[in-house]
C-alpha cells in the first residue's frame, strides 16, 4: 500500500499531493519533489530515443531507505486505477488542466489506494 | 580536519595492506653508499614496483614476542574477536623477512673473521625472531662488479662457505654490487624479496587454518570468525584478494552467526563492519561494483535493528552513519579511479544517508543526554583502561574481556554509560551533518540532481540553524528558495520560509523579516489562516517600529536575546525605509497595471489602471502608490498619496482608498496628456511603488519592475486564460483579479487627420506617356491647417529599377527626361481653410512596363485642446494608388515583293515592299500624330516616303498600316544581313488636351538578309488585256554579273493566249548590258489567266532556276471579255 501519492503537473508542480496523516507530510514532500530529477532525466532520455514510443512505465526511480519511489506504474491495478481517475478529474468540464485538483471522487480512490491510518 | 572519533574505522583496516620486509645492516645516516641504497628501495616507488613496505631496523632490534603456542584448545575460552594490535603487528612490526646487509667483497684480506661476523649478525636476528616463521636473507654489498657466475671460482667457494656458517639456503644469499647500476639490481633483488615473503604469508594463512581442527563450535564461535579474518587478512598481504575476498566472506557470514546479547552488540558490530568495509573495498578493487553495493545492502539490512543498548542507541546511529560515509568514500575513490556511477546510483546517496543517520544520532543524543539526569563526568574515569587502549575491537572498557551472557555488574555498567553519555554531549553534531550534507551535495550535483541537491541544500540550512549559525543557515536558504518558488512547491516554500524567518527574527534582521513575513501571509504560502495573521500582526509591530512577538519554536534563550536586539533597533534612527523589489516573490499584495489601450493618438489623454489586492488575513492600509514612467515628466500624473496616522495602519476603515481589504480588488485610474515630442515613442511602465508604514514609524516600499507581476502571476495568468471562467461575463466594475492583464507599454501615435485626399486618373498608364493623375486635397479640421504640404510621387521601398524608369512632374507641357526625380517631395500647398479644397494635377511619365505604387503624403500641423490644454498637432494623412503601365500599341512589319508575295530575304536591286501595322493595345482612343520611316544607309526608298497614318485614330483592337517601297543598293559578298532603319510613330491619348506633349516611339526595324543575283528579268505590260488584241510584253533581262552570259529562253504555250515572238532563243548577254525580248500576245480568254511561262536557264548559274527568276516576273494578268461598245472603241483606237 501506498504511504504517498502524488500527482505532478507536466511543469512539475504538485496537481495533487497526500501522504498518510501519521507522518511527517514535508517529508514526502520532499521525497517526491527529489524524484522528480529522475522522472526529468528519464523523459528526456526518452525524448532524445524516440518521441512517439513514451513508455509511461517508469519504474522504481528512486532508492530511499525506508521507502521506494515509483513513477508511473502499470504493472499493478493500482496506478491503472489512479490514472482513471485521474482521466475522469480532467474529463470534468469545470476542471481546468493545470489547477490543483480538488475532488471528492479523487480524494477517495486515493486514500483506498493508502495506507490505512490506524 | 576533524580529530579521529571512536567510529572512524582504524587505518590499519582501510589501508591496502603490503608485504612487510624489514631491512638491516644498513646505516642509513652515516653511510652514504647505504643511504643510496635505501632510497632506491624507498624513494619514488611507482605502481609497477611490487607491493613490499620496507623499514630499516636495527640489527639487534627486537621484535614482537610470539606467544608460546597453545597445544590444546580445550580449556581456552577467548576473550573477544580481534586484538586492536593485530592488523597493525602483521602490517608494521612483524616482518615477513628480514634481511640483512653487509659488506664483504669475496677477496676481503679477512674473509674468515668477516664470515664469522656475518654469521653473529644472522644469529642475533634469528634469536629475536625465535618462534616466528619469518624468513633471513644476507645482502653483501660489494666494491667490485661481480663476474658473471660460474667465472669466478673463489666466489662460489666462499659462498657456499658462507651458506653453510650463516644456516642459509642459496636462495636467501644475494650480493649487491654498488656500482652504476644500482636501481636495476634492487629491482631485481625486491623481486627475490618478494618471493620470499609471499612463502612466508603462505606459511602464515596455513598454520592459522591448521588450528581449525582443534575448535569446536560452542565454546570458540569467536575463534573462527577471528581466523577466516586472519587468513583473509594475509591472504592481502600476501596479495592474493580474490581469496581473501572469499576468506572475508565467510568471516562476514560467522559474524553474524556468533550468539548476540546487549553485552557483545557492539564488538560484532564492530566487526560486521570492518569486514564489510574489506569485502566492499575489494569488490570495487576488483571492478564489481555491484557486488559491493549488494554486500553494503545485505550489512545494513542485516545489522539495522542490531541496536543494542537502548541507553546508547546514539551509538547505534553514530555507527550506522559511518557505515554510508565509509562505503560513500569507497564508492567515491572507486570513481576517481575510474567507475562510472548513474544519476540513481552515486556516491551521493550513501553520504545523505550518512547524514541521516547522523541526525539520528544528534536527536537521540539530545534526548538522552539532556533529559535525563547525567550529572557530571564519574570518576575513576570507568572508559579508561591500563594501557589507554581496548585490548579488542568493540569491547568496552570497563568489562574487557567478558564474553559470558551472565549480566555484567550492574553498578559498573550503569557509570559506563553515564561516561559515554557525558561524551555524547560534546560531540559537535551539527558541524558532522553539515559535513556530511556538503560532501552528498557535491556528489548531487555531479550526478544531475538538482532537487536533491536543493533539498540536502535546505537541510544544511537548517542544520546551521539548529546549529545557531543564522548567517550561514540564511545564506543556503535564500539560495535554494527561488527553485522552489519557480517549480511552485509552495508547501515546501512555505517551510523554507518558515525556518528563514525564524533566523531572521534572531538575528533581528529587519528587511529580512519583512520580505519573508510578506511571502508567508501572501497567497504561496500554506499556512493556516491564523498563523498568517499572526506573522501578519508581527509585520504591523514591524511597519510600527515595535519589537515583533518571538516566531514559536524558537529556543527561549535566543528569543530572549533576539527581543533585545530588536529593542536595538527600534532606537537606532535613520535606518527605518526599505525597498522590497518583491518581482521574484509571491508577496502579499498583487499588483498589475494597464494601459486601456496598446497605442494613445496625441490629442487623447492616456489612461492607465493599477490594479491592487492583498491576500494577506488582515485588511492593510498603505500611504502612497506611485507608478514610475519612461518619460518621467508624466510620474507626477501618476500617485496616490494620503498620509496615514498609527491608528490607520492598526485599524484600517475598508472603505477608505488607501486601504486594501483581502481578497477585494482595488482599481486607481490615471490619466495625462502626452508631450507632442513622444509622438511615436512608447511609453512603458518601469516601476510600481507601493509605500507601506509611515515615515516616523518604519517606510517599507514594495517595488515592482515594469507593471507589476511577481513569481506566480505569469503562470496564473496562463491557468486563468485557460479557465471556463474567462469566457463567462463579467460586470466591468467586479473586475475579476484573474482577467486583469499587464499591459505595461503603450505608444503614442499622432492624431487623426481630419482632411481628404482624392486621386483622378484614367489607368493604365501607357509607357512614356505624360500620365495625369489629379490630386484633391479638401479640409475638415475645424481650425486652420497650417503648412500643408503634398508629397507625391513613387512611393520609396519598391524595387530600385523602379526609381530610374519612373520620373515625375507638376509641368504637363513637356516630356520628361532623366533630370526628373521620382518623388516630389514637401510641395508646399499653403494653409488651408476649413471646408477649403485644393487641387494638384502630378505627371508620370513611366518608361517601362509593370504595375507601381504611387504616394501621396498630404502633412499639416494644426492645434487643437485635450483635457483643457492647447496642443500643437503634427497630422499626415497618406494615400496610395496603384498603377499599371502598358505598352500603348504594338508595332509588326513585314518586307514582300511588289507582288505582294512573303520575302524570306531581299535582292540587290530589286525592288520590295515594307509594310508596318500599328495595333492598339490601349484601352483607351490613340490619336496617331504622324509617323515616320528613317533608313538605314544600306536601303533606299523607291519615291519619297510620306506618312499614310497622320490623324488617324485607333480604338481598342484597331490596326493602322502603312507600306513603302523599298529597294537595297549592292552589297558587297553577295549576301549580308542589313540593317533596316528605325520607324518613328507620334502619338498622345485622343482624351488628352491639345497642348499635351506628343510622345514619340522608336521602333528599330529588323535586319533583312540581302543578295546579289546573276540574272534579272522584268517584264513590261500593260495593267489589263482585252480579248483578241493585241498584248504587248516587253521582257527584260539584264545581266548583273562581271561575265557574258548564256541564256537559253523559251516560252511555253499557253491555251488561253496565242502569241508572236520567239518561242525558244539562246541568248549571250554582255556584262551589265540588258536584252531586250518584245511578244505580243493575243489573249483567247477573258478573266484572269496565267501569261504563257518564259523559262529561263543560265549556263553558267545552272543553281539560279527560272523559276526563282520567274518571281520576278507576273504570273498572270486580267483579260476584259470584249465589249461591243468598246470593239469600236478599239478599232477607233486601233
Amino acid at each position: 500500500m501506498a504511504v504517498c501519492i502524488a500527482v505532478i503537473a507536466k511543469e512539475n508542480y504538485p496537481l495533487y499531493i497526500r501522504s498518510v496523516p501519521t507522518q511527517n507530510e514535508l517529508k514526502f514532500h520532499y521525497t517526491v519533489h527529489t524524484s522528480l530529477d529522475v522522472v526529468e532525466e528519464k523523459i528526456s532520455a526518452v525524448g532524445k530515443a524516440m518521441a512517439d514510443q513514451r513508455e509511461l512505465y517508469l519504474g522504481l526511480l528512486y532508492p530511499t531507505e525506508d521507502y521506494k519511489v515509483y513513477g508511473y506504474v502499470t504493472n499493478s491495478k493500482m496506478f491503472r486505477k489512479l490514472h482513471n481517475s485521474f482521466t475522469d478529474v480532467m474529463c470534468n468540464p469545470f476542471y481546468n488542466p493545470g489547477d490543483t485538483i480538488q475532488s471528492k471522487a479523487f480524494d477517495g480512490m486515493v486514500s483506498a489506494m493508502m495506507v490505512q491510518a490506524s | 580536519m576533524m580529530s579521529p572519533t571512536q567510529w572512524d574505522l582504524p587505518p590499519e583496516l582501510c589501508c591496502r595492506p603490503m608485504a612487510f620486509v624489514a631491512l638491516t645492516g644498513l646505516d642509513v645516516t652515516y653511510n652514504a653508499i647505504h643511504r643510496a641504497i635505501w632510497d632506491a628501495f624507498c624513494a619514488n616507488r611507482r605502481a609497477d614496483r611490487v607491493p613490499i613496505s620496507f623499514k630499516v631496523l636495527p640489527g639487534d632490534h627486537e621484535y614482537p614476542k610470539c606467544r608460546t603456542k597453545r597445544t590444546s584448545y580445550e580449556w581456552y575460552i577467548p576473550k573477544g574477536i580481534l586484538k586492536t594490535g593485530w592488523m597493525n603487528k602483521h602490517l608494521n612490526l612483524v616482518p615477513a623477512l628480514v634481511v640483512l646487509f653487509y659488506e664483504l667483497d669475496w677477496d676481503d684480506p679477512v674473509w674468515k673473521e668477516k664470515q664469522s661476523e656475518c654469521a653473529t649478525k644472522v644469529e642475533i636476528v634469528r634469536t629475536s625472531l625465535q618462534g616466528r616463521n619469518t624468513k633471513v636473507a644476507v645482502v653483501l654489498i660489494q666494491k667490485k662488479t661481480p663476474l658473471p657466475p660460474g667465472e669466478d671460482l673463489v666466489a662460489s667457494e666462499r659462498a657456499a662457505s658462507l651458506c653453510n656458517a650463516c644456516d642459509l639456503s642459496g636462495k636467501s644469499l644475494f650480493v649487491l654490487p654498488h656500482t652504476d647500476h644500482l636501481v636495476g639490481y634492487i629491482i631485481r633483488l625486491e623481486n627475490a624479496f618478494y618471493e620470499h615473503a609471499q612463502t612466508y604469508y603462505y606459511t602464515e594463512i596455513r598454520r592459522v587454518k591448521s588450528h581449525k581442527e582443534f575448535l569446536n563450535k560452542t565454546t570458540h564461535q569467536l575463534l573462527f570468525v577471528r581466523h577466516q579474518f586472519k587468513i583473509a587478512f594475509f591472504s592481502e598481504l600476501k596479495q592474493d584478494t580474490q581469496n581473501a575476498l572469499k576468506y572475508y566472506r565467510t568471516a562476514y557470514s560467522l559474524v553474524h552467526e556468533l550468539r548476540t546479547h546487549e553485552t557483545n552488540m557492539l564488538e560484532i558490530k564492530t566487526m560486521a563492519g570492518f569486514t564489510n568495509y574489506k569485502i566492499c573495498r575489494l569488490c570495487f578493487q576488483h571492478n564489481t561494483p555491484l557486488d559491493a553495493i549488494a554486500q553494503f545492502r545485505k550489512h545494513i539490512d542485516l545489522c539495522k535493528k542490531k541496536i543494542g543498548s537502548a541507553e546508547l542507541a546514539f551509538e547505534h546511529t553514530a555507527w550506522m552513519s559511518k557505515q554510508f560515509q565509509s562505503f560513500g568514500d569507497l564508492f567515491d575513490e572507486a570513481i576517481k579511479l575510474g567507475l562510472t556511477a548513474i544519476q540513481t546510483q552515486n556516491p551521493g546517496f550513501y553520504y545523505q544517508q550518512a547524514a541521516y543517520y547522523a541526525q539520528e544520532r544528534k536527536q537521540q543524543a539530545a534526548h538522552m543526554c539532556a533529559h535525563e539526569p547525567v550529572g557530571s563526568y564519574p570518576t575513576p574515569d570507568p572508559l579508561e583502561t591500563l594501557s589507554g587502549a581496548l585490548d579488542f575491537y568493540g569491547q568496552r572498557a570497563w568489562r574487557q574481556g567478558h564474553q559470558s551472557i551472565d549480566p555484567p555488574d550492574a553498578e559498573k555498567e550503569k557509570v559506563g554509560i553515564q561516561a559515554l553519555q557525558v561524551k555524547e554531549k560534546d560531540v559537535p553534531h551539527s558541524e558532522l551533518i553539515i559535513a556530511l550534507l556538503s560532501n552528498a551535495v557535491a556528489q548531487f550535483k555531479k550526478y544531475k540532481c538538482p532537487r536533491m541537491k536543493s533539498h540536502l541544500m535546505v537541510q544544511m540550512g537548517e542544520e546551521y540553524y539548529h546549529a545557531k549559525d543564522y548567517t550561514k543557515a540564511l545564506k543556503l536558504l535564500d539560495y535554494v528558495m527561488c527553485d522552489y518558488r519557480t517549480e511552485r512547491w509552495w508547501s515546501l516554500l512555505t517551510s523554507i520560509l518558515g525556518t528563514a524567518l525564524r533566523c531572521s527574527y534572531l538575528m533581528a534582521h529587519v528587511k529580512d523579516y519583512i520580505t519573508y513575513s510578506m511571502e508567508l501571509i501572501g497567497r504561496a504560502s500554506t499556512l493556516w489562516e491564523d498563523q498568517k495573521s499572526r506573522i501578519e500582526k508581527n509585520l504591523i509591530k514591524v511597519l510600527m517600529n515595535e519589537v515583533p512577538e518571538a516566531e514559536p519554536d524558537c529556543d527561549p534563550a535566543s528569543a530572549k536575546a533576539a527581543q533585545a536586539l530588536w529593542s536595538d533597533r527600534v532606537s537606532l534612527a535613520g535606518s527605518n525605509r526599505f525597498t522590497i523589489e518583491v518581482q521574484d516573490y509571491v508577496p502579499f499584495v498583487q499588483c498589475k497595471a494597464r494601459f486601456l489601450s496598446p497605442s494613445f493618438h496625441l490629442d487623447d489623454p492616456v489612461q492607465l489602471h493599477l490594479y491592487l489586492k492583498a491576500d494577506c488575513p488582515h485588511p492593510v492600509r498603505f500611504s502612497k502608490l506611485c507608478v514610475s514612467l519612461s518619460n518621467q515628466e508624466y510620474n507626477q500624473f501618476c500617485v496616490v498619496e494620503e498620509s496615514c496616522k498609527s491608528q490607520d495602519i492598526l485599524e484600517p476603515l475598508s472603505q477608505e482608498n488607501m486601504c486594501l481589504v483581502p481578497g477585494k480588488t482595488r482599481k486607481y485610474s490615471f490619466k495625462f496628456v502626452a508631450k507632442t515630442e513622444d509622438v511615436g515613442k512608447k511609453i512603458e511602465i518601469t516601476a510600481v511603488d507601493l509605500m507601506l508604514g509611515t515615515d516616523n514609524g518604519r517606510c517599507v516600499l514594495l517595488n515592482w519592475r515594469g507593471g507589476g507581476g511577481d513569481a506566480a502571476s505569469s503562470h496564473e495568468a496562463i491557468q486563468a486564460a485557460r479557465s471556463f471562467r474567462s469566457r463567462g461575463r463579467v460586470p466591468e466594475q467586479h473586475a475579476q483579479w484573474d482577467t486583469v492583464s499587464i499591459q505595461a507599454s503603450t505608444m503614442i501615435i499622432s492624431r487623426v487627420p481630419k482632411i481628404s485626399v482624392q486621386l483622378s486618373h484614367k489607368p493604365p498608364a501607357l509607357s512614356n506617356e505624360m500620365y495625369c493623375i489629379c490630386v484633391s486635397i479638401q479640409s475638415n479640421e475645424k481650425t486652420v491647417a497650417k503648412d500643408v504640404k503634398l508629397t507625391a510621387g513613387l512611393k520609396p521601398g519598391q524595387d530600385a529599377n523602379l526609381t530610374q524608369s519612373t520620373q515625375v512632374t507638376l509641368n504637363g507641357l513637356e516630356v520628361c527626361d532623366e533630370s526628373h526625380p521620382a518623388l516630389l517631395p514637401d510641395i508646399a500647398i499653403g494653409d488651408l481653410q476649413p471646408g477649403e479644397k485644393v487641387e494638384k494635377s502630378l505627371y508620370v511619365c513611366c518608361v517601362t512596363t509593370g504595375p507601381r505604387i504611387f504616394l501621396f503624403h498630404v502633412a499639416y500641423t494644426m492645434t487643437t485642446q485635450a483635457e483643457g490644454t492647447d496642443i500643437t498637432c503634427k497630422c499626415h494623412k497618406d494615400e496610395t494608388v496603384t498603377i499599371e503601365t502598358v505598352v500603348p500599341f504594338d508595332v509588326a512589319m513585314k518586307f514582300v515583293s511588289t507582288k505582294f508575295e512573303h520575302l524570306e530575304r531581299v535582292y540587290v536591286d530589286v525592288p520590295f515592299l515594307l509594310m508596318t501595322d500599328i495595333l492598339s493595345a490601349s484601352p483607351w482612343p490613340l490619336h496617331l500624330v504622324s509617323s515616320q520611316l528613317l533608313l538605314a544607309p544600306t536601303m533606299v526608298a523607291l519615291d519619297e516616303p510620306q506618312s499614310q497614318v497622320e490623324h488617324v485614330v485607333l480604338q481598342t483592337g484597331e490596326c493602322a498600316s502603312e507600306c513603302f517601297s523599298l529597294q537595297c543598293p549592292p552589297v558587297l559578298n553577295g549576301t549580308s544581313s542589313v540593317a533596316s532603319g528605325q520607324y518613328l510613330i507620334s502619338w498622345k491619348r485622343k482624351s488628352s488636351c491639345a497642348d499635351a506633349p506628343v510622345v514619340t516611339t522608336v521602333v528599330t526595324l529588323s535586319h533583312v538578309m540581302v543578295e546579289t543575283i546573276p540574272l534579272y528579268v522584268h517584264a513590261e505590260l500593260p495593267s489589263f488585256g482585252r480579248v483578241r488584241e493585241s498584248l504587248p510584253v516587253r521582257y527584260h533581262i539584264q545581266n548583273r554579273t562581271g561575265l557574258v552570259q548564256d541564256v537559253e529562253m523559251s516560252v511555253e504555250p499557253s491555251d488561253a493566249f496565242m502569241f508572236s515572238g520567239l518561242k525558244q532563243v539562246r541568248l549571250r548577254i554582255l556584262p551589265g548590258a540588258e536584252h531586250e525580248m518584245l511578244y505580243n500576245f493575243y489573249p483567247l480568254m477573258a478573266g484572269y489567266q496565267n501569261l504563257p511561262l518564259l523559262n529561263i536557264s543560265l549556263l553558267r548559274f545552272p543553281t539560279v532556276s527560272g523559276q526563282l527568276l520567274r518571281r520576278f516576273l507576273p504570273s498572270r494578268i486580267f483579260v476584259k471579255p470584249q465589249g461591243r461598245q468598246a470593239e469600236d472603241a478599239s478599232i477607233a483606237a486601233a
